[in-house]
């Protein structure tokens, strides 16, 4: 909810770790507090703001993660029809990854944090083993092409070096989950082009494919472009 | 000689080039005055003492980078091209075959887009040659080439150490926005190779180590004592402070979630295991 007028708090949060940011407390809530009200005159564009800077790429982390691990929970919890101990155990683990990563995010970003979102997954039959890979595989296929487009826009080392933890983890779930749909399909040419490279999307392209799956309008309008 | 051509090509690998030169405006101007001045063989000298101008030190550092992922590319390319040239090691028929000549053929994409990349960086690319290669490691894997669950073992230690690699040298690169991204888009490859390799080592023809996941659990969890400093650290459970098991997940998960970096002398050294 952080918004242009809040403009010295994102600035600030460049500048400090966030762990420094959490404990800052009453002054900050105050600040998005403020930014909030202006919500309701509709003078800023709607929905959950992403913020801006270094911030705002963790917010649009989270807001990802928070989808895969919404997506994977309702997995483990109505798995499909027959589904094997040896592919259960593995979507379960992925399941765990997911929340890990939604949990540090939300954690690093403390009250930077974007709140929890609503997610839609009236289009998804949870109990079709095809639907339910087919739309992990979308989904993490997308995640590491949001983590490999948003790389170079984040300006500190530390998180940089992050958000590169958490992609080839990704990317490890995406080539699994390709070769159960497919054997062999971990690394096809639907994600790795001839020179060898996986894809790579801005936040405006992963945000308007994911929103589709996210009822609370994400707003990626102050993400650094650059 | 063309500037321009050599600009574009560049640019394909830093973005970032105009603005560097720009305002720089006395490099440039330095540098077209002189056309007029001085013989045509000057232009490459010229031409290297204008871009040092504009990137600095950085030139050098992206050049270090490349060619540090350039020897990794070489190592894993002709690892695997000697083993699907290897009759009778990779089990004819299988879908083994198909997923080891798309690796190789990964590996030699990115070995020929880094050598571009470096010379048109203005740097020299580093050069290898089968033959400088040991896969044996001095001996430690004598069957390397004979024996295919120990040919896979190996595969999984190179994909591993690749994806730490390139993760540790994301921070170096980020004065080269378009390099850092080429880097992430070659470092997530490397990660889906290292999942599919894991999945062939638990099949029964890869060996059957069926504790295996396509992602890291802890330490080493190859199975290959050997291969120890591989996973040096992929333990670590705290994350920007944050300690993970803390958030309510078991250690497993919390070291599976997150993939550690390599730093560059740790990858050497085990690269010039590898290495005659």
């Amino acid at each position: 909810m952080l918004h242009k007028e809040s403009g010295i708090l994102t600035a600030k949060l460049q500048r400090r770790s966030f762990l420094q940011y959490a404990g800052a407390g009453a002054a900050g809530i105050a600040l998005i507090a403020a930014g909030c009200k202006k919500d309701k005159d509709g003078s800023f564009s709607a929905g959950v703001d992403l913020g801006s800077g270094d911030v705002g790429i963790l917010n649009y982390a989270y807001a990802l993660e928070q989808l895969e691990a919404a997506f994977y929970d309702a997995v483990v919890k109505t798995p499909y029809a027959n589904i094997s101990a040896t592919e259960l155990a593995l979507l379960t683990d992925i399941r765990d990854h997911e929340l890990a990563h939604r949990e540090f995010f939300k954690k690093a970003l403390g009250s930077a944090a974007i709140p929890g979102l609503e997610v839609d997954f009236s289009k998804i039959n949870f109990s079709v083993r095809a639907d339910v890979l087919g739309t992990a595989k979308a989904f993490e296929d997308l995640g590491v092409s949001a983590y490999n487009g948003a790389g170079k826009l984040i300006k500190s080392a530390d998180y940089l070096v992050v958000a590169g933890k958490i992609v080839s983890v990704e990317a490890r779930h995406a080539a699994l989950i390709r070769d159960l749909i497919e054997n062999g399909s971990f690394a096809n040419l639907e994600v790795v082009d001839a020179n060898g490279l996986d894809k790579a999307r801005t936040p405006k392209e992963v945000l308007s494919i994911a929103q589709s799956f996210i009822k609370t309008t994400v707003n990626g309008a102050n993400l650094p472009t650059s | 000689m063309n500037i321009l051509n050599i600009l574009e090509e560049i640019e394909k690998v830093d973005g970032e080039v105009y603005e560097r030169l720009s305002p720089r405006r006395a490099a440039m101007k330095q540098f077209y005055g002189m056309g007029s001045k001085v013989a045509m063989a000057a232009v490459p000298l010229a031409l290297g003492s204008m871009f040092k101008k504009a990137y600095g030190q950085s030139t050098s550092t992206v050049v270090d980078v490349l060619n540090f992922a350039l020897t990794l590319e070489y190592l894993e390319y002709y690892f695997y091209q000697t083993g699907a040239a290897t009759s009778g090691l990779i089990p004819a028929g299988t879908p083994a075959v198909g997923a080891i000549n798309t690796i190789r053929d990964h590996e030699l994409a990115h070995v020929n887009l880094l050598k571009g990349a470096i010379t048109a960086s203005g740097g020299t690319p580093v050069s290898f040659v089968a033959t400088q290669f040991d896969y044996t490691a001095k001996g430690t894997f004598p069957t390397v080439f004979s024996n295919y669950p120990i040919f896979l073992a190996v595969a999984q230690a190179f994909e591993d150490t690749g994806v730490r690699a390139y993760k540790g040298q994301a921070p170096a690169l980020m004065g080269s926005p378009s390099v850092l991204q080429t880097a992430l888009q070659i470092h997530s490859v490397e990660a889906r190779h290292a999942s599919h390799i894991r999945q062939m080592r638990k099949a029964p023809a890869g060996g059957g180590v069926t504790a295996l996941k396509p992602w890291i659990t802890g330490a080493n969890d190859s199975g290959v004592p050997q291969v120890d400093a591989v996973y040096k650290g992929e333990d670590n459970v705290t994350q920007l402070g944050i300690n993970i098991p803390s958030l309510g997940f078991s250690v497993n998960a919390s070291t599976e979630a997150f993939d550690e970096f390599l730093v560059k002398a740790d990858v050497l050294a085990i690269a010039s295991l590898f290495i005659k």
